[in-house]
């Protein structure tokens, strides 16, 4: 059996998750200078004093190089996929957190539902950044893995509360009832029953938590909150305005991490758009 | 049921403050520095004031009982914060208390916030509103689809770009501070017009991410307009088509707009205080800014507070008030 029986049937449909595609093409051009950037400059380019700072951009530096004589290149190709692992990590933690207490809240209802739901509330409620400085500010942040996992303990309420809702709708289908009737245990019905028909949701939800704990970390690493083994694209800005780079013209060092960041916002924001058309077809319409 | 809605409303209000101070306390007791410490330290190489951080160093060992059991420790902590709203010292500028460092940010970063919304909710909710409405031009709804995508990038980004553009590319507005330093300040006419030019920036850093979504909100709240039988009496009674759409369409749509604003309100406040860091906008965001690069710990406390408490307080009255506003659901017992 197959989704689209005719060629008319696919162009349909890729027009239909055009914003899906869209969005993977952006993330895709924020990556070309960390994919095609090794044929140009050597990785080790990004160290400090590898070369003649502040050069304009020219064949052997096509991004020039920076106030401490680091290839700019070479910067972007570490801190973008640095920012992305911090993305995916904080996501994933995020995730899987947020959607395991959305299921339990959901499935079982009662008092555990009523203190979960409080504990997300509260958690809605306090600016994630906020908590974020505080926790920055008293323990530096050292690796990408724990600025990921110290973004992703506040990005997972909205997951919990969407994943909440679609369960409580979820749970009293017909074919969950079915199940329960003949027999199935709470296991068989979270994972069998329900979590098929949730992973458009939880894709969509994965999307957005990526986007809320990359905005976070950019967010902490411009105020110079950053981890402090690796560099990513937060924190050659911050670097970029330490060092007055905008007032001394060098606009080949700030301007290139800034333009990668806005199309990865503006990727996860088609992607996820595209994603939830395809999580909520009654969507479509608008 | 309007009664226990209240009722949770403001326990959450409650929790929430509990469990940021609490944080708060909790934090500073765990972290491997110790900021007292840490500033008799760079107090005694600067070979300067030892006198006043001998006496700091008394003044907190006795404050926080540093003697006596964590949890007398955190009663005395509460029981300063939450009777006497009282924040401690200022590490960076003691003798001055947090509170003085703090309080005069804040209408600075309360203007901003105001000026930016008020931009933002008219140009979005009619940009919005518009994109839906059949009669329009399609050029709304592109436009509308271009502030969307705006909205999707950090205002802080956003005003790098302005930054650059408007006092370097283009050098037409100044490019930090609140005004030009040693002007004279005075209630008149160029005092204001300095003010505004000063505050364009800022705002429009914020407004432009803002429009897309008070656009993305109207527009689903018109659509669920749009079929309405007084759209269509308004027509067969012969108005004008201005007045059916802002009389009848707009402000039947507006509403639920309410909600919207106040489950975006923390994402917005933290966006706004970095925006006045790139902009040394004299806002919470820059005294935020000079207490993490001294290491001023408690004015980073203080900062952190009071933003959790006044979003929190924000959008506690924007939901007690949403009822008021909705005859439907003051009288209905909808929620």
């Amino acid at each position: 059996m197959s989704f689209y029986a005719s060629s008319e049937g696919v162009a349909a449909a890729i027009n239909r998750h055009a914003t899906l595609w869209i969005g993977v093409l952006f993330l895709t051009i924020a990556l070309l200078p960390t994919i095609i950037g090794p044929l140009f400059v050597e990785p080790v380019q990004g160290e400090v004093l590898s070369d003649i700072p502040n050069l304009p951009p020219d064949l052997s530096h096509p991004f020039g190089t920076q106030s401490e004589g680091r290839d700019v290149l070479a910067v972007l190709m570490r801190g973008t996929p640095a920012t992305l692992a911090i993305g995916l990590i904080g996501g994933g933690v995020a995730l899987v957190i947020g959607s395991a207490l959305g299921f339990i809240a959901g499935f079982f209802g009662r008092r555990t539902d009523a203190i979960i739901s409080t504990v997300v509330d509260v958690g809605l409620t306090i600016p994630p950044l906020a908590i974020l400085i505080l926790i920055g500010a008293s323990f530096p942040v050292v690796s990408l893995l724990a600025m990921g996992i110290v973004v992703a303990t506040t990005a997972w309420m909205s997951s919990a509360r969407v994943i909440r809702a679609q369960v409580l709708s979820l749970k009293e289908r017909e074919y969950v009832r079915v199940a329960r009737l003949s027999g199935a245990g709470n296991f068989h019905i979270i994972f069998l029953e329900l979590m098929p028909n949730l992973i458009p949701f939880l894709a969509a939800n994965f999307v957005n938590a990526v986007t809320s704990t990359i905005l976070a970390s950019i967010g902490l690493e411009v105020l110079g909150l950053g981890p402090q083994q690796s560099r990513t694209l937060g924190s050659t800005i911050y670097e970029a305005m330490y060092h007055t780079a905008m007032w001394r013209g060098l606009w080949w060092w700030w301007l290139p991490p800034i333009v990668v960041l806005v199309l990865i916002f503006l990727g996860l924001f088609l992607i996820s758009i595209g994603l939830d058309r395809y999580a909520n077809p009654r969507l479509e319409r608008h | 049921m309007l009664r226990s809605y209240v009722v949770k409303r403001i326990s959450i209000f409650f929790i929430t403050v509990f469990v940021a101070v609490t944080i708060n306390f909790i934090v500073i007791h765990i972290t491997p520095q110790n900021p007292v410490a840490v500033l008799m330290g760079r107090l005694a190489a600067r070979g300067a004031m030892v006198e006043n951080g001998a006496q700091l160093l008394k003044f907190y060992t006795e404050r926080f009982g540093l003697d006596q059991p964590l949890y007398v420790q955190y009663l005395m902590y509460l029981r300063n914060l939450l009777l006497h709203g009282d924040l401690g010292y200022s590490l960076a500028y003691f003798p001055a208390k947090v509170s003085a460092v703090v309080l005069p940010a804040i209408p600075w970063t309360l203007g901003l916030l105001f000026f930016a919304n008020l931009v933002a909710a008219i140009v979005g909710n009619i940009l919005g509103a518009l994109a839906v409405w059949g009669r329009a031009p399609r050029l709304f709804t592109w436009v509308t689809y271009g502030f969307m995508s705006l909205a999707a990038i950090p205002f802080y980004l956003l005003a790098l770009i302005l930054l650059y553009l408007f006092a370097f590319l283009w050098p037409v507005l100044p490019s930090s501070g609140a005004f030009t330093p040693g002007s004279s300040r005075a209630f008149d006419l160029a005092t204001s017009f300095e003010f505004i030019r000063h505050a364009t920036l800022p705002v429009l850093s914020v407004a432009l991410g803002l429009i897309g979504f008070w656009a993305l909100s109207m527009r689903g709240a018109m659509a669920s307009v749009m079929g309405e039988d007084y759209l269509t009496y308004a027509r067969v009674k012969g108005l004008r088509e201005p007045t059916i759409f802002f009389r009848y369409g707009m402000r039947n749509a507006m509403l639920p707009q309410v909600t919207a604003f106040a489950i975006d309100l923390g994402r917005l406040v933290s966006g706004q205080v970095l925006v006045e860091l790139i902009f040394s906008y004299p806002g919470l965001g820059l005294v935020l800014y000079n207490a993490l690069r001294t290491g001023d710990y408690f004015v980073i406390q203080g900062v952190v507070l009071f933003i959790i408490i006044s979003v929190a307080l924000a959008m506690l009255l924007l939901d007690l008030i949403y009822p008021l506003l909705d005859p439907r659901i003051r009288t209905a017992s909808a929620i």
